[in-house]
């Protein structure tokens, strides 16, 4: 009872605000409840059900019918379960790298095992399975290989672009310094548009790369850019002794930077690293503009079939919600370890 | 290989070979893209700005555009287009973000919360998914003009749009716009001389009321000396749409809508990170100087508060002006979108991307220069 005269009616204006609030959220909770769960039409095979209930109730058998193909796109109906197998191994490969009891060199093998296990089962060709070209690819399972390759590859690169940015030989630091500037300067579907009609004329003839890893190139180098900026942020919180003192060890740069600087500039940066990388994953959907089959452009495309035009609230609330998990999950992470890592450095700071 | 192990002969050697690296790359994707054109038989320069376009857009509010009209002139709309929405989306999205930081801040549990889960949830979902679900509720759940929901008077949503009221313009509007300005500037002039008179004797001047007097006291004279010539223009349904006031397009709603609510709640963790970063002890000490409450604020805390939150307040504004180029996703003609239409009629792929990385790389670099100059300004001088 205190708790609730000491947080909801402190005083008069907040006495009143709580009392409208409540009565607003009464008012629109109420029937919002009413549409998604009481009155929603969970399983109909044909949409004549739900366009009876339009306006009253949710029509989830929408995702219901259509959820094989907003998860993986056009991929071969009956070998579906590889893209299964994708995603589930990719999610064990986050959980692990996630865990700090697993922050040991044996995981960079595992990642490496890992995504060469994702390539076979999406590509095939091998071990009998039946090859799957990648322009069958699509929906969530592309999602999360767009986000996890895009981030695999642009963090080494961005580790270095971040090095050179801080070098001290001025060329090297000017190539860096206008790559990331140009790169954050302009907007991500520029550089996907750039990578779908420009790319292929760069090429030497004969030479083509195909739609996907067009995409996957510029989210590569769009990404290494914003990551070399949170590595360079890392980089500068290492207290100057630490240089000095790897140098009077008389090692070498490489050796310096290796075992010296980069261990703890990564280690301060890990939360807005992780930060960066929400804020990428989010960034895959923009593939849609130029026509992949991505997780949203899947759910897109169901709706746009005529027989369930006009669910698109339901649809898109659906792949709200899919985001949301990933990224939800990915920010509380950061947020704890940054709590962890600010204990760990306060303790180490009282020794 | 003696030479190699000085450091300084070394570092020019790494930075010649990175260099030649570059430049070879550089010239290779050249020289193939100039093979690729001719065979391709695709013009290249931007003589294709003054050809006609020949595409209608479908909205151009500030100058007049026809499918007669040339490549250059598109642009050029489609360049109004995006600042019409990148200035118009910044100004709400500060208002509306400064209120949400507070919100998180309020000492009503119920108020926090709610700020709280807005923005968890607008932060960890997609833009581009948020854009189709406002364009969705817009189009598909609102009704048609007929039965448009009218929440106030004069304000009108439905599937078409949103239709406001708008003030019919009059002569004495554009000088009321002037005596504003020279208020302005006779504000600054008096706040001027206050701090000038405040250093050398001590006396305080309410120079920020006086200055708002003027600065408002002077447009309202002129208003009243023209007779209040004020005329509202209340949307009228004539056919099938809204005609009259302001209508705002289901497009330009969406992406307004869109990217305001989205980049609020970036802005409000910005706002509420700057709040708390002032130190408990400077409010506790302006009380025992005896400062009264809104002094405090203004002298002491939001100095400091601002401080803080310029920077990523800077980021965010540029990230609105480049996220405005998911307009091409829903349709409002914006420069990315009017771009690519061209480039898909002429084919001119590398002109076309050009003139996009052109134009955001000119507003993104003005935006972070004024912002720095801003910075500068008001960061702490050291003493």
């Amino acid at each position: 009872m205190s708790w609730v005269r000491e947080k909801l009616f402190s005083s008069w204006p907040n006495a009143i605000a709580t009392v409208v609030i409540v009565w607003l959220a009464w008012k629109l909770a109420v029937p919002f409840f009413d549409w998604a769960f009481v009155q929603a039409i969970w399983v109909a095979p044909d949409p004549q059900a739900c366009r009876e209930a339009k306006g009253t109730g949710a029509c989830w058998a929408l995702v219901h019918e259509k959820h094989r193909f907003m998860l993986f796109g056009t991929y071969p109906f009956e070998l579906q379960w590889r893209p299964v197998l994708v995603i589930l191994i990719l999610l064990a490969l986050y959980v692990v790298s996630a865990l700090r009891a697993c922050w040991r060199p044996w995981l960079a093998a595992a990642w490496i095992v890992g995504l060469a296990a994702i390539g076979i089962l999406m590509w095939g060709g091998v071990l009998g399975l039946r090859y799957v070209e990648n322009e069958r690819w699509g929906g969530l399972a592309l999602t999360l290989l767009l986000a996890t390759f895009g981030i695999a590859f642009a963090f080494p690169l961005s580790i270095l672009l971040a090095l050179g940015r801080r070098s001290e030989m001025p060329v090297l630091r000017l190539l860096c310094v206008v790559y990331i500037e140009l790169i954050r300067g302009v907007p991500l579907i520029s550089l996907l548009f750039m990578a779908s009609v420009m790319l292929p004329l760069f090429l030497p003839e004969g030479m083509s790369i195909d739609k996907l890893l067009r995409a996957q190139i510029a989210m590569v180098l769009f990404a290494a850019a914003y990551l070399a900026e949170v590595v360079r942020g890392g980089l500068q919180a290492v207290p100057r002794g630490q240089f000095e003192a790897a140098q009077a060890l008389g090692l070498s740069y490489w050796r310096m930077t290796l075992l010296v600087v980069l261990p703890q500039a990564l280690r301060i940066s890990i939360p807005p690293l992780v930060n960066t990388f929400i804020g990428f994953f989010k960034d895959t959907s923009l593939v849609l503009i130029i026509g992949l089959f991505d997780l949203l452009t899947t759910v897109k495309i169901s709706i746009g079939e005529p027989k369930w035009v006009g669910f698109g609230i339901e649809a898109y609330i659906f792949v709200s919600m899919v985001y949301f998990m990933f990224c939800f999950a990915m920010s509380r992470y950061s947020q704890n370890l940054e709590l962890e890592l600010a204990g760990g450095a306060a303790k180490g700071g009282a020794r | 290989m003696k030479i190699l192990r000085s450091g300084r002969s070394r570092a020019l050697f790494f930075q010649a070979v990175a260099l030649a690296v570059v430049l070879a790359a550089l010239a290779f994707i050249v020289h193939n893209t100039m093979l690729n054109l001719e065979k391709s038989n695709i013009a290249s320069g931007f003589d294709f700005l003054g050809r006609e376009a020949g595409f209608e857009i479908g909205e151009s509010p500030f100058i007049a555009y026809g499918a007669a009209d040339s490549y250059g002139r598109a642009l050029i709309v489609g360049l109004l287009n995006t600042i019409r929405v990148a200035v118009v989306g910044i100004v709400l999205a500060t208002i509306l973000g400064t209120l949400v930081g507070l919100a998180r801040l309020s000492t009503n549990w119920l108020i926090a919360r709610i700020a709280g889960a807005y923005v968890e949830v607008i932060r960890n979902v997609p833009l581009l998914v948020q854009l189709f679900f406002w364009y969705v509720v817009i189009t598909e759940s609102l009704p048609g003009p007929r039965d448009a929901v009218n929440p106030l008077a004069g304000v009108f949503l439905s599937n078409r749009g949103i239709a406001l009221p708008g003030v019919e313009s009059h002569a004495a509007h554009l000088w009321m716009l002037i005596a504003f300005v020279a208020g302005v500037v006779i504000a600054g002039l008096v706040a001027r001389w206050t701090r000038a008179r405040q250093a050398r004797t001590g006396q305080p001047f309410a120079s920020f009321w006086v200055g708002c007097g003027i600065a408002l006291g002077l447009p309202l004279a002129v208003f009243l000396a023209a007779g209040a010539p004020v005329k509202l223009d209340v949307p009228q349904l004539s056919g099938f749409n809204f005609a009259g006031g302001v209508v705002l397009t289901p497009e330009y709603a969406t992406l307004l809508i869109g990217l305001v609510a989205y980049t609020a709640a970036f802005i409000g963790e910005i706002v509420r990170a700057g709040i708390v970063a002032v130190q408990r002890g400077q409010v506790e000490a302006a009380n025992a100087l005896g400062l009264p409450r809104r002094l405090t604020l203004r002298l002491v805390v939001l100095p400091q508060a601002l401080r803080v939150i310029i920077p990523p307040l800077t980021s965010q504004y540029l990230n609105i002006t480049k996220n405005s180029s998911l307009a091409v996703a829903i349709g409002y003609p914006d420069i990315v979108s009017i771009a690519n239409t061209s480039i898909n009629q002429n084919g001119q792929a590398i002109e076309g991307i050009a003139i996009i990385m052109a134009v955001y790389l000119t507003v993104s670099l003005s935006i972070s220069a004024f912002m720095n100059w801003y910075n500068k300004r008001i960061a702490l001088v050291e003493r």
